[in-house]
């Protein structure tokens, strides 16, 4: 009788708290700078508000160092809850292989066809008529912050466009400053010549080597043009030694470099910092050429696991990241745009205003992750350091460009 | 009585046989079939997922098509070169002035032994701090008043190497006195009797009595090193990453990139199997000397 009781309390013991506990359900991502942190803790917030648990698995080290670990968490048969990636094709080859699961249900109950805007980001979620993330915001690399303070200790009015920005390069070295602060990692040199690209040979160019994926643009004197602008850009970027992008922003925060170009994400580092847009810092879309936007951004997948509690709650949050109580929130910490034009963001400063009017007036672009595969935008990555850090010839560098691109056709 | 000896010869140490079976298994499995598995699948064009598409030589052609491959290699090369030959020099060095009969030379040898406990992470973060201009050596020497000093190799494509360098000596050096201490203590001290008798001079004695003696301790040596050589990474990814530009790019890393970040298995099988062709290069020869050679001898 004895051991029966036992048993019974035994399994009392650990039978009840399993009913009583919420799920739980792991979420990785790489949003670990200050800015991206206080943004992923509104995520988490309102999803332990809702009575589930939201487990946080941030990765350190950014994307290129996050996904290797994901995907092969995926693969290997240890799958987390949900997971961040970039929208477009970093997860593509999981789905095809059937490791994600399907939301396609949730999005036809939310009305997120109606509701997600631009509509590409919700396409760049389907494959084969079915939708496998939830889009929580939008990026857009295509933009260059400025500081004022330098500026003003250089004594020369803060710069309106890319042009003059190189222009007042000389007076900002005059005046001991970096005029352009530049990461090394690859991807920020990429980024860089990709807002070039849009900003320097306009849009319907972009389009064409991008999306038409027309070889004979591409190898063409319009981009030969943006490689001469990349040719310059870099001599102004000769003295930035930093390594991370929040540290080259940092150097712009402190008014040590002229001005960065790099993703709206930047505006989170410098909320953090307490600087305000207009008075001490500048930004342009677009680097004040050409006001478009690219639509990138982050979207979370949910791996399929074998349990139906958690995959009913997957399902939760999925439908949660997309809800306006929570872009809402979410987007004003992280300083990036909502995926819905339902929401008001009353809140939002100059350059979220800025980013809105764009997007509302249809100027947008689809981002590269969307269009090229990761192996095309790694050998772009590569060719593109070895670009902005060598003396390496404009034609050379081209030349080399077209061929990545057809690698990936 | 023929008959009966062949089973005997089967069951003679049955209990080694039995507990050497799994590291047996393990080494056929997991590196011989491994090994196997990522060369025939580098002739596929597996992205993400490997898949059995053949594809003959194309992502070798790719590969050595790729400057940052080539780069790479170069690296690898200058670095290895550089960092073999010092090691083993400054280690032998450092072995022959601890052999000296010094005082405190246990305190001496910790401290020449300590970096070693350090991974090659720990290594290239301090050492990057060390060779930062902005708070490293550079701002030091400037703080003492030469203000034009300048000494900023990280930053530098043509130089960074030898600042991987640096790094790598300081980490590895201790580790290769510590070898060759064990072997000059392992000289019989008649050796060094008989030399003095016939009056030959110490310097002449290590060159052409004691360097012949240790030669299996130089081998051993230079295997260790040649082998923390190719895999030489995560002191590259902690210190420069890669960079500025490609110019401090290894093989290792290029595997990584294109099986992970490019997600591109295909390329980075055939990278890897690249690396393990440079291996076998140099292994093959010396096997064959060191082992080969002793059977007809």
């Amino acid at each position: 009788m004895k051991t029966l009781k036992l048993a019974t309390a035994l399994f009392a013991s650990v039978a009840l708290p399993t009913v009583a506990l919420a799920t739980e359900l792991e979420v990785t991502h790489w949003w670990t700078s200050g800015g991206e942190a206080a943004a992923v803790a509104e995520l988490a917030k309102a999803f332990d508000a809702s009575g589930d648990k939201w487990i946080d698995g941030a990765i350190a080290g950014g994307g290129s160092t996050a996904r290797p670990i994901m995907i092969s968490r995926i693969t290997g048969g240890d799958p987390m809850g949900a997971t961040q990636f970039n929208h477009g094709q970093q997860a593509l080859e999981l789905v095809e292989a059937g490791l994600m699961l399907d939301l396609t249900d949730v999005a036809e109950a939310e009305g997120w066809k109606e509701k997600v805007f631009p509509p590409s980001l919700l396409d760049a979620c389907t494959v084969d008529g079915k939708i496998y993330c939830a889009p929580v915001n939008i990026h857009s690399p295509e933009w260059l912050w400025l500081s004022n303070k330098a500026y003003a200790d250089a004594g020369i009015p803060v710069p309106a466009n890319w042009n003059e920005f190189v222009a007042s390069a000389p007076a900002l070295e005059a005046a001991g400053k970096i005029p352009l602060a530049l990461g090394n990692q690859a991807w920020q040199s990429n980024l860089a010549f990709g807002a070039m690209t849009v900003a320097v040979a306009g849009l319907d160019v972009w389009k064409k080597v991008n999306i038409d994926k027309d070889m004979d643009v591409a190898a063409g004197p319009e981009i030969a043009a943006v490689f001469a602008a990349a040719a310059d850009a870099r001599k102004l970027a000769a003295k930035s030694t930093v390594q991370d992008w929040n540290q080259a922003t940092n150097l712009v925060i402190t008014g040590e470099a002229g001005g960065q170009i790099m993703g709206d994400w930047a505006q989170g580092e410098f909320q953090v910092a307490g600087q305000v847009a207009g008075t001490d810092y500048t930004c342009l879309p677009g680097l004040g050429l050409n006001a478009y936007l690219s639509t990138g951004g982050d979207a979370f997948y949910f791996p399929k696991l074998d349990d139906p509690e958690k995959e009913a709650a997957q399902k939760r949050l999925a439908a949660q990241l997309v809800s306006p109580a929570v872009q809402v929130a979410f987007n004003l910490k992280k300083g990036s745009l909502p995926i819905r034009g339902d929401v008001d963001l009353a809140a939002a400063n100059d350059c979220m205003k800025k980013g809105l009017e764009i997007l509302a007036s249809g100027n947008v672009v689809p981002s590269g992750d969307q269009l090229w595969s990761p192996d095309v935008v790694k050998q772009n990555e590569d060719l593109m350091v070895e670009f902005w850090k060598s003396d390496m010839t404009a034609a050379d560098a081209q030349a080399k460009w077209v061929e990545n691109l057809k690698s990936g056709m | 009585m023929a008959q009966a000896k062949h089973p005997g010869r089967l069951l003679r140490n049955l209990n080694a046989k039995i507990a050497a079976v799994p590291m047996v298994l393990t080494t056929l499995v997991v590196f011989l079939g491994g090994t196997i598995w990522t060369v025939v699948y580098s002739f596929t064009n597996s992205k993400l997922l490997p898949r059995t598409n053949f594809v003959g030589f194309d992502q070798y052609e790719r590969l050595w098509d790729s400057s940052r491959w080539i780069v790479s290699i170069q690296n690898l090369l200058v670095f290895g070169v550089l960092s073999l030959v010092f090691t083993i020099v400054m280690g032998f060095v450092l072995a022959v002035l601890m052999d000296q009969k010094i005082r405190f030379e246990d305190t001496f040898r910790t401290i020449m032994l300590y970096p070693f406990a350090l991974s090659f992470i720990v290594t290239g973060l301090v050492w990057q701090w060390i060779l930062n201009p902005e708070f490293g050596i550079e701002s030091i020497v400037r703080s003492w008043g030469w203000e034009s000093f300048a000494f900023d190799p990280l930053n530098n494509p043509e130089v960074v190497l030898y600042g991987l360098l640096i790094a790598g000596l300081w980490q590895g050096t201790g580790f290769v006195m510590c070898i060759m201490l064990a072997g000059l203590r392992g000289i019989d001290e008649d050796i060094w009797k008989a030399a003095r008798v016939d009056g030959i001079p110490t310097w002449k004695t290590y060159v052409l009595i004691i360097i012949p003696m240790m030669r299996p301790v130089f081998i051993t040596t230079l295997v260790l090193v040649a082998s923390g050589i190719i895999k030489l990474y995560d002191l590259v990814v902690a210190q420069t990453s890669g960079g500025p530009g490609n110019a401090s790019q290894v093989p290792a890393m290029y595997v990584y990139d294109y099986m992970f970040q490019a997600q591109n298995l295909g390329q980075g099988f055939a990278a890897s199997t690249m690396m393990l062709l440079s291996v076998l290069i140099v292994l093959i020869p010396w096997a064959y000397l060191e082992f080969g050679g002793k059977k007809h001898g």
